[in-house]
Parts: structure tokens; sequence; C-alpha cells
């Protein structure tokens, strides 16, 4: 226990940081905001199984894009690196299922996810050694440089990726031989399920081991960590190997489920919206991250067939009165309304 | 308790948005409008839609009882999976009878297994690279595909007496490749060759350094391709900055250079720019006549219909009849066999679809911009009438 | 050979100097006040339909209708200022970057509303409209006023905030805002007057540049990775470091398309890396 009380007084003498709620609120049992959610989120994938037909698809895309979160979640929230080029992780995934299939009638889609993780993680490694060596707004710059060079290269590279036209021409066999990927996306929406489960069980047990905490202390205090013996490069390197391979596996869930990949997975626009999602949600705290990607893509899914036109209006809108009056964003709304019931029951 | 039922309320609420309840009519159509209605190409997307809407009520009539409902969603840009998922869904939730719509390629390329797979025809109402058709048996295009109005213009350049060299500038992507391609080859045809070609990137914001070395290479024509017409007035602003017109460079182009849309921008710049296309808003035509003032009557004014808009309304002159020609027994397969038979007096003029290949078949005209009016105008001066997708022709 | 050299660098400062005007206002708020205004560029946008709207629809000069595109966006920069973006200054990053994503969809949509998606372009004046010749070349003469107006964007500022008690006061801010005050600095006017003057340069720019960069309503979306590269590579702050971040990296682009068109966009981003690998906090940067 000793971590976590280091951990704890570290971030205790730092009031105010967002970062340390998750300690504070442990403490406190303010996890009850987690805890909500999880069963919102189960209850609301059952009700979606159940009598949400017509919603599979839009569940699949909401299950990919929470995998996506969850992996800049980890690095921003947690860790404290600040990226504005994650989607060169989920794209190199995609494009890694994509290839493998549409080249080499790699089609089998369970060893696809770990193949596309482990490209993923390469590029992560390679690219980490020197994202890490800088911070704030250069590191910003220098993730999203990288991210616009493999954008290009994949624009080039059309005999391979297919450039702006998309690659065609790529199957997904049955999973397992089994579950073929249906029109109605029945398949795809427990297959990105399934892995969505997988990925939130291992990155909360992660957050919560002896590592997950140096990170968060990491964050808080660099100097005091490197003080104490914790190796910050190394830690922070892993944590961005894994992020990346994470958000390879979101990617490379997109390809199979569609069945085609677009240079658009690779764009600048879509880091900067998982960067808006994670923190709509409140960085920091893995099941805000979901909550934002949750409330994201069904958002912007209603608004832009009710308002096609002017749905970014709504969308701005929205964003905006979540920052001005959810400091901690959509996460810190639910710990408010929870502690709010609380204090009603107990009176 | 009060607790877990709030949650397991929201829940409910959040995951169980209900389907729309299927009008019980029996011949209430739904089309999916699959457009970019947002980003930077959002102008595209509007005029498809305007197209389709104006089409569906100045005919609303024209079915007896059966109506047709428009769905539209927006696809937000060259997104493939967007567009993908969009469409699956307008099968699966919205149960919709015909796919229509897609300004990009890929997301045309996208959708296509949706249709097969759901035997739903989809009537591409832009995207124009010629191959597009090939990717499901259940596409029927009536927009133009980037060889059939490409090649004409060749044609007609490698007559000019005038021009001896020509230099091509086109966006780097499969179809400004293509459209570089199809003019070469016209040219060939001809005996004439290309003298030198460059590539800019989609997203360049800015030509003049492009045509600065265009201007050192004094070709006596300079050919260019943009996407859609985003571009176009910032080409003919450097164009114009350059004094590459003063060089003796003549430009000349597929339409989208000279997109009327964008014309007033242009200004005089754009003046004696020859370009070959399928639709001018200045055909001379009473059908176009009406066309365009139905058109302004309900957008107003300041709205002119491009070939995107043309587009989208033919979409639907095709999807009503087909709905009309098979009175009720309407299926996929059916539908799509009806629309291969197809043809019609549109505002550009006669349109058919080829029964082989399910790709328009239309006149290009060759048109020059001047001043009708105190006006920019596209004046139409020559016609290669019935043009096939040469790019099909060729393989 | 001379020709190439002289094209490149004639439209690589041109392009510079748009980067920079629109960029230096957006590297100042950042270094002053620690907040990170992704919306910069819908100002900026927001300077060039003001400099369309008066030259086309209401027929007045250019001359007239820059310093109005300047008044225009520094009074919008400091209502903005005033309303929200006060309440957001020492909060968490993520929440500014959110909020002015925010503003800028929400601008995005509005210049959607009044302009129509299409790029609009304003009247340049005769003057400029020809060509003028350096040596053998002939260039456009408007970029060479755009030239000008970057140089002299750059002295202005630098007697601005160099030479008098205003820019004194911005300066002592930079550096240590909590000492700054305590000698009597008021740093909420401060603050409003210095956004107000970088929203204002942007417009400025938006509606100079309005030839190099299109105004279109995602002017501010499509632009916003040049604006942050120069702020980046310039380093926070400083208004010297974005003058040479645009340099490098506007002659650095229109070098790579005029010389090898293909590989366009590999070369900026590979200056960016190189700078920011060397120079984490920027060229000139006071901190990162």
């Amino acid at each position: 226990m000793s971590g976590i009380e280091r951990v704890k007084s570290i971030s205790a003498s730092y009031p105010g940081a967002a970062a340390s709620s998750t300690w504070r609120g442990l403490a406190m049992g303010r996890t009850g905001g987690d805890l909500a959610i999880a069963v919102l989120l189960g209850l609301g994938a059952l009700a979606t199984l159940l009598f949400g037909e017509a919603y599979w698809l839009l569940g699949s895309q909401v299950a990919i894009t929470m995998i996506f979160a969850l992996s800049v979640d980890l690095l921003v929230g947690f860790a404290g690196i600040v990226t504005l080029g994650h989607a060169v992780f989920f794209g190199l995934g995609a494009y890694t299922v994509g290839i493998a299939s549409a080249h080499l009638g790699w089609t089998e889609p369970l060893s696809g996810l770990l193949l596309a993780g482990v490209v993923a993680a390469l590029l992560g490694a390679v690219t980490g050694v020197l994202v890490l060596r800088t911070r704030g707004l250069g590191q910003l710059m220098l993730t999203m440089a990288f991210a616009s060079l493999v954008y290009e290269i994949a624009n080039r590279a059309k005999p391979v990726t297919g450039g702006a036209d998309g690659l065609q021409g790529m199957v997904i066999a049955p999973i397992l031989g089994l579950f073929e990927f249906d029109i109605f996306g029945l398949t795809a929406f427990l297959y990105t399920l399934a892995v969505l489960v997988a990925v939130v069980g291992l990155a909360v047990l992660m957050t919560r081991s002896p590592y997950g905490r140096s990170l968060v202390g990491i964050r808080e205090n660099r100097v005091r960590m490197q003080a104490i013996g914790t190796n910050v490069q190394h830690r922070l390197l892993s944590i961005y190997v894994m992020s990346a391979a994470l958000a390879g596996i979101a990617g490379a869930l997109l390809a199979q489920t569609s069945q085609f990949v677009g240079l658009n997975v690779l764009h600048f626009s879509l880091s900067g919206e998982i960067l808006i999602i994670v923190a709509l949600g409140g960085a920091g705290r893995l099941w805000g991250a979901l909550l934002g990607a949750l409330v994201f893509t069904l958002f912007k899914d209603r608004l832009s067939a009710l308002d096609p036109a002017y749905w970014y209006f709504w969308l701005g809108l929205l964003l905006a009165v979540i920052v001005l009056f959810a400091p901690k964003g959509l996460i810190g709304l639910v710990d408010r309304l929870l502690s709010i019931l609380h204090r009603k029951e107990s009176l | 308790m009060s607790l877990r039922s709030l949650m397991l309320g929201t829940a409910m609420a959040t995951a169980a948005i209900l389907p729309l309840a299927d009008g019980a009519a029996a011949k209430a159509y739904k089309v999916g409008l699959v457009v970019s209605l947002s980003g930077p190409t959002a102008s595209l997307g509007q005029q498809i839609e305007r197209g389709a809407k104006l089409y569906q009520s100045l005919h609303k009539n024209g079915l007896g009882d059966d109506t047709v409902e428009l769905i539209v969603r927006d696809d937000t840009g060259p997104a493939p999976d967007v567009a993908k998922r969009l469409a699956q869904e307008l099968v699966v939730r919205d149960k919709v009878d015909v796919l229509a719509g897609i300004i990009f390629t890929p997301n045309a390329n996208a959708i296509a297994p949706i249709a097969t797979q759901a035997k739903v025809p989809f009537v591409i109402m832009n995207a124009a690279s010629w191959a597009t058709t090939k990717a499901s048996p259940y596409i029927v295009r009536v927009s133009q595909t980037l060889p059939q109005i490409t090649v004409p213009l060749a044609q007609w350049a490698a007559k000019q007496p005038d021009i001896k060299s020509v230099y091509t500038l086109v966006s780097d992507y499969a179809p400004g490749i293509e459209a570089e391609e199809a003019f070469a080859s016209g040219l060939k045809e001809a005996g004439k060759t290309v003298t030198a070609s460059v590539r800019v990137p989609v997203q360049s914001p800015d030509f003049v350094p492009f045509l600065q070395k265009v201007k050192d290479a004094k070709p006596d024509a300079l050919y260019v391709f943009l996407p859609g017409g985003t571009q176009s007035t910032a080409l003919m602003k450097a164009y114009q900055s350059l004094g590459l017109k003063e060089a003796g460079v003549r430009l000349i182009g597929s339409g989208e250079v000279a997109v009327e849309d964008e014309l007033p921008n242009m200004g005089d710049a754009a003046l004696g720019v020859v370009t070959g296309f399928h639709y001018s808003t200045s055909h001379d035509s009473k059908l176009n006549a009406d066309f365009v003032k139905a058109w302004q009557a309900a957008y107003g004014a300041d709205s002119v219909p491009t070939f995107m808009g043309v587009g989208g309304y033919d979409g639907m002159a095709a999807i009503h009849g087909a709905i009309k020609a098979l009175k009720g027994k309407f299926t996929g397969e059916a539908a799509v066999e009806a629309m291969r038979h197809w043809s019609a007096e549109s505002p550009r003029g006669p349109i058919a679809i080829d029964p082989d290949t399910r790709d328009i078949v239309q006149n290009i005209y060759i048109r020059r911009v001047e001043k009708v009016d105190g006006a920019l105008r596209n004046v139409e001066f020559e016609t290669f009438a019935a043009v096939k997708d040469p790019g099909k022709a060729a393989k | 050979m001379i020709t190439a050299a002289l094209t490149i660098l004639f439209h690589g400062l041109a392009f510079a100097m748009v980067l920079y005007i629109v960029s230096v206002g957006l590297g100042i708020t950042m270094g002053l006040m620690n907040f990170a205004n992704l919306a910069h560029g819908a100002f900026a946008a927001a300077g060039g339909y003001v400099v369309v709207v008066a030259t086309r629809s209401l027929g007045l000069p250019f001359w007239v209708a820059l310093p109005a595109a300047f008044v225009v966006v520094a009074l919008a920069g400091a209502v903005v200022e005033r309303l929200v973006v006060r309440t957001l200054y020492g909060a968490d990053e993520l929440r500014q970057v959110l909020f002015s994503i925010a503003l800028l969809f929400m601008a995005i949509a509005g210049f959607t509303a009044a302009f129509g998606p299409l790029q609009q372009q304003p009247e340049i004046p005769a003057a400029l409209s020809g060509q003028i010749a350096l040596g053998d070349v002939e260039f456009p003469s408007y970029r060479a006023f755009v030239i000008a107006a970057g140089v002299a964007i750059l002295a202005a500022l630098w007697l601005l905030i160099g030479r008098t008690r205003i820019g004194m006061r911005i300066r002592a801010a930079v550096d240590n805002r909590n000492m700054a005050e305590a000698i009597g600095v008021d740093t909420r006017t401060l603050f409003t007057l210095t956004f107000a003057l970088g929203t204002g340069i942007a417009g400025l720019g938006g509606g100079i540049g309005a030839d190099i960069l299109s105004i279109t309503p995602t002017y501010g979306q499509e632009y916003l990775v040049l604006f942050l590269i120069v702020v980046a590579v310039g380093g926070l702050g400083s208004i010297f470091g974005p003058f040479l971040a645009a340099l490098c990296i506007g002659v650095v682009d229109v070098a790579g398309k005029y010389l090898l068109p293909e590989f366009g966009a590999f070369f900026i981003y590979g200056v960016v890396i190189a700078i920011l690998l060397a120079k984490p906090a920027g060229l000139f940067g006071v901190r990162s």
C-alpha cells in the first residue's frame, strides 16, 4: 500500500489539479460516478442488443470510438503526454488489416487485430522515443507532424493503400469461422463490444496497478517521481507504446467492421476529434472517456441527421456549454449528480 | 433504489431511440440521399440536395397516389467509413428503396457492396471515376465520368491551330490523374502530345507557385482539372495575377474550372476560358430556362444550379421514372433494369443510361466564358453528341 | 536557375508573411495568457469576410477595408475575451482546447449561414493587380504588397512591444505574471488588450492574405495546423520567432511545390520535426 500512500501524498500536495481527483475520489468513495457510468453503459449495450436492431451499427461505431478514446485518455489523462496525432496509430491499425487482407489474403479477424496492435506499437516505440523528448506545445506539434507525414505517405503509396480512392478489395473472414459480418451489424456490434470489454478490463487493472499510479505521479510531479527512483522515461515510453497498440486495435476494428479503409482514418481532424472526446468526458477518468465517446458519437449522429447543414453549430454549442458549466467534463457532472442524490438519500 | 431506477431510465432513453414507425401506405417509397453537407465541400452537397428536392417539389403529383420521401444524410466529405455506415443504416433502419447521392468516389466504392448485398439501386449523382459503376451491379450513374467530359475537350484542343503545346495541371488524386490521362490520350489520338504536366496536392491553397512554373514554360494552353469546383476561384485569381493570359497561355479545362456558382467571384479573369462539360446553367433550351427559373424561385436569385444540382435533379427523375415504369411492382433488380433503359430530356440536353454499363450517355459541350447581359456565362459553341464513357469503351 | 530561385524566394516570402500576420497574435496570447486558442483562425477568417463585404458589397476602397477588418475583429476578440475566455485563464489546457474548438465549430456554421460555403475573394485595388519585374521575371504586384505588409507589421509590433509602456507591461507579464502584478500591472485589462490586438492582427492577415489562403467558412480549421506550426516552431510569446518560423516554412513549402510537387507536403513536416527535435521550445521560445 505504500505506493498508493506515496502517490496520494503527492497528489494531495497539488490541490485543484483535475488529476488528483481520481485518487482523492477513491478515498472519498467517489468511484460512484465510475460505477454509475459502467452500469449505464452495460444496460445501454444490453438494451441496444435486444431492442435496438437499427442501432447495432452505430453501437459498433461507439465501441470503436470508446477504445480509441481510452487509448488517448491513458496518454493524455493519466500520463500527461499530449497528442494531436493519435490518428496515426488508429489509421495504421486500419491499414494493417486492410492491406493484409487485400494484398496478402490475411482475412482472419482476431489475428488481424493482434497484428494491427503490434504494428501500431512498433511505430509507437519509434516515434515515442522522439516525441517524449519534448513537452507541451512542442510535443503536440511533433505528434501532429509525424501523423501528417504518415498521412502523406499513405496518400502517395497508391499501389498499396489505394491513395485517396480508398483501399478496395478487402475481405474479412467470419469470426472464429462462425460469425459472418452481416448487413445489420449484429456481428460487428457484438465483436466490437467484446473487444471493448476486454480492453476496458485491462485498462482498469492497469490504472489501478502500481504502474498506473506511478504514471499519475509522473504527470503530477516528474521530478519527485524521479527522485523516488522511478525510471520516468521508461514508464512514459511504455504507456506510449501501449496506447499506440490500443489505438491500432481500434482502427483495425473499424476496418474490419466496415471492410473498407479510406485516408480519413489517418487525418488530423480525427486526432483532434478524439482529443475533444476525451476532454468532453473528463480526462484522467477512464469511464469519462467512454462516456465522452458515447455522447459525442450519438450527438454527432443525431444532429447530423436532424440538421445536416448546420450540425456543427449545435455540436459547438454543446461543447461550449460543457466547458463552461462542467469543468470536469461529463463525468464531473455525473459525480455531482450522484453526490446530490446521495445527500438527499442520507437526509 | 431511486438511484438505480434513474440510471435504468437514462440507459433506456439513450439506447432505445425508437426507429421511425414505418408508414403503412403501400406505395410510400423512400430514397436515402447521402451527400457531403459540412466541411470544405459543403457547397457541392447542397447543390445535389437542392436539385433532388426541386425535382420532388415540381413532380409531386407525377406518381399518382404514390409518394417518394427523401432522407438526407451528411457523409462529411471524403469519409468512406461514415458514408458506408450511413448507407447501411438507411437500408436497415429507414428501409430505403433507393440509395442515392455521393460526391466522392471512395464513398461510392465503400457503399457499393451494401447496395449489392441489400439489392438496393444506387443512383450516383456525382462521383465521376469511370470505373465506379463496376463496383456493384446496382449502381446507375446519372452524372458524368471524367473521360467522358475530358476526351471531347482534348479532341477540340487538338483541332485548334494556335494550340501547339499544352501543359496539364491536375489535382493529385485518382480523379485528377484520370482526367490527366484522358486528356493526354484524347490529344494523342489527334496526333498531338502534352508537353509537360504537374500534379498539385489536393489540399492546395495556393496555385501561384505552380502557375509561375507554367508561365516559365510558355505553353499555348494550360489544361486544368480541379475537384468539383471549390478551388476554381483561387486558380483563376492565380492565373490572373501572374498575367498568364497576357503571356499568351490559354486556359482550358474540365467544366469545374468555370463552374457557375463560382463565376461571379472570379471576375473578368475567367473571360475566354474554354471548358468541356455536360451542363451549363445557360444551356439554351426551354426546359433549362424553366429549370433555372424554378431553382431561383425556390432558392433565391443568388443561387444558380450547377452540374451538381442537375445531377441531383436528374437522379430523382431516373428514380421517379423507374417507379412509374414498374407500376407498383418495385424491387431493386427491377428498378435497376428499368433505369438501364431510361432516357429523358434533361435541363442539360438529351440523356440516357447505357444499358451495358449503367453509365450515362449525354452531349458534351465545349463552352467559352463570355459576358452576357453583364454577367459571366458559359456559352456553348460546339457539341459532341451522345458521348459514351470512353473509359469503358477503351477497356 | 536564377529564375527558379527568385520565384521560390518571392512566393515563399509572400506565403510566409501571410502565415506570420495571422499567427503572430496566436503566439502572443499563448505565451502571455497561456491560453491555447484553437479558434484563432476563425478570427482571421472573420477579417477576411469583413474585407470581402466591404470591398464587394459596400464598394469601399481596399485601404478602408483593411483597417476596418482590424478594428471589427479586434472588437469581436475583446468581447469574446471579456465574456468567456477570461473565465478559462489558468484552467486545464484541455478545457481551453475544447472551448476554442467549440467556438471554431460555431464560427464555421455562422460563416456558412451568412456567406455560403463557397470561397470568397476581396476586390483588390487596381494599383496592385498588375505585375512587377524583378530581373527578367514578372511577379504579381499584390504579392509584393503582402511581403511589405508582413515586414511593416513586424516593425510595428517590435516598436509597440519593445518601445512603449504597454509593450513593456506585456513583456513583463510574459516573463513573470505574478511579479508584474505585484508591481502594479493591471493584467486584466492588459490581457483583454493583448487578446484584441492578437485577434485584430489575425483579422488583418485574413484580409491581406485572402489571395493566398482563400476565405472559406472552414478557413480556421483547414489552416489551423499551419498557424500552430508557425507558433510552435517560432516559440511562444515572441514576435521574431514566428517571423523566422514563417520564413522557413513559407520558403521550404514553396520550394517543395515548385521543385518537387509530387512530394509537396513532406517538406514542411520534415522541417518541423527537425526543428522541434533540436529546439523543443521553438526557435525563440521563452518557455514551451
